[in-house]
């Protein structure tokens, strides 16, 4: 069991600045993200888009933005759990219980989720009958690429991870590359080279085809693809591969006893707590009157909800207001030595 | 001001006056239409204000981005008359559109 001061859900830009203003006022904290990677949406939707409404910073990517970030916050040494979900809370007296889905245990006297939209999932196929076979045949990721060593593969998708496995698993299986469209939008390195293993005949492409059925009983022997003008294809394959990125779902949260409007929070603005005592919302997860969801409001949010913790991790003390530029102890947090 | 027609995959339809200068994806969720997500809120970057648009109207529509076509791989169920509803933005010329919402966003 892991004990501090606060638990922060969501490692994207809001949350990683929340660490800022948790740690300016002396409180620690420990954040978990379902990503395997630190950044949220910026890295993850929009890595190399520039960003031009971030006070003081001209222009900067979702990456850059990330990177500038983890910097500023390096001095609390807050720990990070990637690739985890929280799935379930609970009160103890006075305390938050908090359980991932790796089985990390939290005690904290406070929760700030800055999750956005919720935790990222795969995007699946809209084919009903795909369910079943789904992480047997059907596969949205890949953790052990030995297991379609000789075997077909068909893969569907027209960006960087579908044409990067296409690639990848060339070597050692039969691959059938499936997309929507004509255009791939991956890299153009890759895209030549799918057209190059296209000629020496290694991969078998086939556009303007979309998943139509699933043929089978214990496992899949066909499937058919539909074209454009509806006319439909039967293809032999071992496994079938979606890469159509990920999207966002609430998950969990939605049961925690939380005030939902759609799938938002409601806020008050004073400190950013929920209808739960010790649990508040930043970012664009929360909701209120005038709610903007930019990420320079969603600073605002954190630095707001961060003293709205103090009051339960310190419930003794009173906080003073104090600026960085003044404040020994600030500094002393930041680790400026003079 | 445009008069927007949403269709719901059950075949509700909920006909909205929206100003110009609105996208249908906002027209949408400030009206509370169901099933038009809009996650990112309109950058272009999650494909869940995905519609699918009356023909007669596809070319009357400005044309797509290429950043536009690369997420509607990404939707749901995407097809020739698909469109992301935050990168359709009202205007008079647009009065009567009608867009069909897809069963679900992802």
């Amino acid at each position: 069991m892991i004990k501090t001061d606060t638990l922060i859900i969501g490692a994207g830009p809001v949350g990683l600045f929340c660490v800022h203003q948790l740690g300016i006022i002396g409180l620690k904290c420990e954040v978990v993200d379902n990503l395997d990677k630190i950044g949220g949406q910026c890295i993850e939707l929009y890595p190399d888009k520039p960003i031009y409404d971030i006070p003081a910073v001209p222009e900067c990517t979702g990456e850059e933005l990330t990177n500038n970030l983890i910097k500023q916050i390096e001095p609390f040494k807050a720990n990070f759990h990637l690739d985890e979900r929280v799935e379930k809370i609970e009160k103890v007296e006075k305390k938050w219980i908090v359980k991932t889905s790796k089985g990390t245990e939290f005690e904290v006297s406070s929760i700030i989720i800055a999750a956005g939209v919720g935790s990222f999932e795969p995007r699946k196929f809209p084919t009903k009958d795909a369910e079943k076979y789904e992480g047997k045949q059907v596969l949205y990721s890949i953790r052990d690429k030995k297991i379609f060593k000789d075997k077909t593969v068909t893969i569907f998708g027209g960006g960087d991870s579908a044409l990067d496995w296409a690639i990848e698993l060339s070597n050692t299986s039969k691959i059938i590359l499936v997309h929507r469209r004509d255009d791939f939008r991956g890299m153009q390195a890759s895209i030549d080279k799918i057209n190059q293993l296209k000629e020496e005949g290694k991969i078998k492409i086939y556009t303007k085809y979309q998943l139509d059925s699933v043929k089978g009983k214990e496992r899949i022997e066909n499937i058919c693809i539909k074209h454009d003008d509806e006319s439909v294809k039967e293809l032999k394959t071992d496994f079938v591969l979606g890469f159509f990125g990920l999207i966002m779902q609430l998950g969990p949260i939605a049961e925690w006893g939380l005030n939902l409007d759609k799938k938002t929070v409601p806020v008050n603005t004073e400190n950013f707590e929920t209808n739960k005592e010790g649990i508040f919302a930043i970012g664009d997860i929360c909701t209120y009157p005038g709610k903007l969801k930019l990420i320079l409001s969603g600073f605002h949010e954190g630095a707001l909800a961060a003293r709205g913790c103090f009051k339960y991790a310190r419930p003794d003390e009173k906080l003073r207001f104090e600026f960085t530029t003044t404040s020994k102890a600030a500094q002393e947090r930041l680790g400026i030595k003079k | 001001m445009a008069k927007v027609t949403y269709i719901e995959n059950s075949g509700n339809s909920h006909t909205i006056e929206i100003a110009n200068g609105l996208s249908v994806m906002e027209g949408a969720v400030q009206n509370d239409i169901p099933g038009i997500d809009a996650d990112c809120g309109g950058g272009m970057a999650c494909a869940t204000c995905h519609v699918y648009v009356k023909e007669e109207w596809l070319d009357k529509l400005i044309k797509k981005e290429d950043g536009e076509e690369d997420m509607l791989d990404m939707a749901y169920e995407p097809k020739k008359n698909s469109r992301l509803s935050c990168q359709i933005i009202v205007s008079d010329e647009l009065d009567g559109l009608t867009v069909n919402i897809p069963i679900k966003q992802g």
